[in-house]
């Protein structure tokens, strides 16, 4: 069975939360646990807690912490923002999007157009790239937001923001973005980068899962999702979930401080781990260019094996990472993130994602690269497709 | 996580019987590797038509992987008939049951003995199974649907898709899949029409076993499809609903009342059951 403590690689899907977080956390648990609303100190100081978050929060974006709103998680943010641009612009009918977003963000542009919308889906090419052309192209007098990720999540690709939201503001449309994969990854700067809502999760940076923040830009009109009371300024009612409101504060200042790390130390175990099954294992590639990913993600697929199978094998070593494969996820099809990108099916279904952070070690990854080829080689034993060399099965699909 | 039992993952990790026969006496080929998941079954069989080995080749998750080690050791002794009794359910039980999200797995275990046989009786190997094809992402036919609602007594459209993994790509021929499922439990009269015909059915009948229906058929299949209906009232022989969820902004939501909910009314309670939509 898995040991005890797992060789984590799957930081895309969620983090360890860091120690200092957690420490910074517990006494809001116990001790502290006045109503941030409240009129008593006891109340109050909390309530000065969540301002200090709030500016830990801002500092990492350099944007003001009045831009800041706290939410329960990514996918809020996500939601949050497109339903508040279609609502203060109720005479735009369009949005465009990508085919390889988040769910958060797929979802609700498909229930939009249930409901009378249009939405543009934007391609990529095989290296997971969009073509702003096609971007350009797609604006309509009727676009009422552009929501592009700022990487994603599957092959760690990152997207030219900045490049995008200048085309957005020169053809006067809102622009948000899905930015739960960059923060603590990708310095970016809301002073000189133009969009007017960017989503980010907690517990992709160490913080808990839970909590959420997205930034509005000051002066964008904003409609509130959820209604109740005066919370967030009257943005996001609810009451506070101030333990991870602190928590993703403390993170956030974490995050800034290893920025270069994550670029550096992270970013060489994850080249390690990627030369060294490459080299290791034939008929192997990367998921996406190479030229602008995060830094602690790869894409690997290995030809005619299936990811679930390489997964549970990886999993008897407690090694955790995830799959671009259809039977892991419950759906029948690979990742349409794969999909999109037109990778061929003898690799999409073969596809395993590993993504490190500041708590993976060099042994981590030798221990993988030792035992991931011998299962491959196993696997590949197994398939019915190991002598088709080159050349694709037919398929009769 | 899928919660497989420990059979499955003991087959999964030390499978049996796994690879070629060079002088097999027939092989049998079923899925593709755009399907993600694919097996090639090797049977070498006695002048007695029994099976004395079988060996397996397959692409696809652990299951996959189970359910055809799982297939080769109950196969192998049998005669190649008795081998034909052997039905995806008994390979599931045989691993001590699979997630129903991979019921397909047994399947295709079924599937690729029965492929096996028909090549070693010399008959033509088909592309694809008999009937046509329903779903054009796994290229599954209505033969095969409807074998595997009757063999399994499948009760919704999520099933089907489980066992035969039709529907589960694009989506287009779920409304398909739900005429052969109504097809199929009208055969078998499990929601039975009621021997009682109109005559017979007072109001307070014909309002209860309306709104049975819809609770029981025509609104789980509708929760398939993220939407729902609601039964507004029973005046006499119209039936007013309400579509609610996707349903409610579906452009073919009309279809749906007439083609569905209104067809399955007909068949279920009375021939001049008429179904409107309040809105």
């Amino acid at each position: 069975m898995a040991p005890a403590s797992p060789i984590y690689m799957d930081n895309n899907a969620t983090t360890r939360v860091d120690p200092a977080v957690l420490e910074e956390m517990l006494p809001y648990f116990s001790d502290l646990y006045g109503n941030p609303s409240s009129m008593h100190t006891f109340g109050g100081q909390v309530g000065r807690k969540i301002s200090q978050a709030r500016e830990r929060v801002a500092e990492a974006f350099n944007c003001n912490p009045d831009e800041v709103m706290f939410n329960a998680c990514g996918t809020e943010g996500d939601n949050t923002a497109i339903r508040s641009a279609l609502a203060s612009q109720p005479e735009k009918r369009h949005i465009i999007t990508t085919r390889v977003e988040h769910p958060a963000v797929l979802n609700v542009a498909k229930h939009l157009e249930r409901r009378g919308y249009e939405a543009t889906y934007l391609g990529v090419d095989e290296q997971g790239r969009l073509d702003l052309d096609e971007l350009r192209d797609s604006i309509r007098h009727d676009t009422a937001l552009i929501s592009v990720m700022y990487a994603n999540n599957e092959t760690g690709v990152i997207f030219p923001i900045q490049e995008i939201a200048e085309i957005a503001k020169e053809r006067g449309v809102l622009v948000h973005t899905d930015a739960v994969q960059v923060l603590g990854k990708v310095p970016f700067d809301l002073k000189t980068l133009p969009v007017d809502f960017l989503a980010v999760s907690g517990h992709k940076v160490h913080a808990p899962k839970g909590v959420g923040a997205l930034f509005v830009r000051k002066g964008v009109q904003f409609r509130p999702f959820m209604l109740g009371g005066h919370q967030e300024r009257g943005r996001r009612a609810g009451t506070e979930n101030t333990t991870g409101i602190i928590g993703l504060g403390k993170a956030c200042e974490i995050a800034m401080k290893n920025i270069a790390h994550e670029n550096s130390a992270v970013k060489a175990l994850r080249d390690k781990l990627e030369k060294a099954l490459i080299a290791a294992i034939p008929d192997t590639r990367i998921n996406g260019t190479v030229d602008a990913r995060l830094p602690n993600t790869t894409s690997l697929a290995f030809q005619y094996v299936e990811g679930e199978s390489i997964l549970l094998m990886l999993d008897a070593f407690g090694v955790c990472a995830s799959s671009g494969s259809a039977c892991t996820s419950g759906s029948l099809e690979p990742s349409h993130v794969l999909r999109a990108m037109g990778v061929p099916f003898t690799y999409a279904h073969g596809s395993i994602r590993f993504s490190l952070s500041r708590f993976n070690t060099e042994a981590d990854v030798d221990l993988v690269v030792k035992e991931l080829p011998p299962i491959i080689t196993r696997l590949r034993e197994i398939s019915p497709f190991k002598h088709a060399e080159g050349e694709a099965p037919a398929c009769t699909c | 996580m899928w919660e497989y039992t420990d059979k499955v993952r003991e087959h999964f990790i030390n499978p049996r019987n796994v690879g070629e026969i060079k002088d097999a006496s027939c092989v049998g080929e079923v899925g593709s590797i755009a399907c993600g998941d694919a097996l090639k079954l090797f049977l070498k069989v006695d002048e007695n038509d029994r099976i004395v080995d079988a060996k397996f080749q397959t692409f696809g998750c652990a299951s996959a992987i189970a359910s055809s080690s799982a297939l080769t050791e109950m196969i192998k002794g049998k005669t190649v008939d008795e081998a034909l009794d052997v039905s995806n359910k008994d390979i599931a039980e045989f691993l001590g049951g699979l997630p129903k999200e991979k019921m397909h797995c047994s399947v295709m275990g079924r599937e690729a003995l029965e492929a096996a046989v028909k090549n070693l009786r010399g008959e033509e190997a088909v592309p694809h199974a008999e009937g046509e094809i329903v779903c054009e992402c796994f290229g599954v036919t209505d033969e095969q649907i409807r074998r595997a609602i009757a063999e399994n007594n499948l009760n919704t459209v999520e099933e089907i898709t489980d066992f035969t993994k039709a529907g589960g790509g694009c989506g287009k021929c779920l409304d398909k899949l739900a005429d052969l499922l109504a097809e199929a439990k009208g055969q078998k009269k499990v929601l039975t029409p009621l021997t009682v015909k109109p005559a017979g059915l007072t109001n307070l009948q014909r309002m209860k076993l309306v709104n049975k229906v819809i609770d029981e058929e025509i609104s789980p299949s509708l929760q398939q499809d993220g939407g729902n209906i609601e039964l507004v009232d029973v005046d006499g022989k119209r039936v007013l609903v309400q579509l609610r969820g996707a349903c409610s902004s579906c452009k073919s939501s009309q279809l749906t009342l007439k083609q569905f909910v209104e067809k399955r009314l007909r068949e279920t309670v009375e021939p001049d059951i008429v179904v409107e939509e309040v809105r």
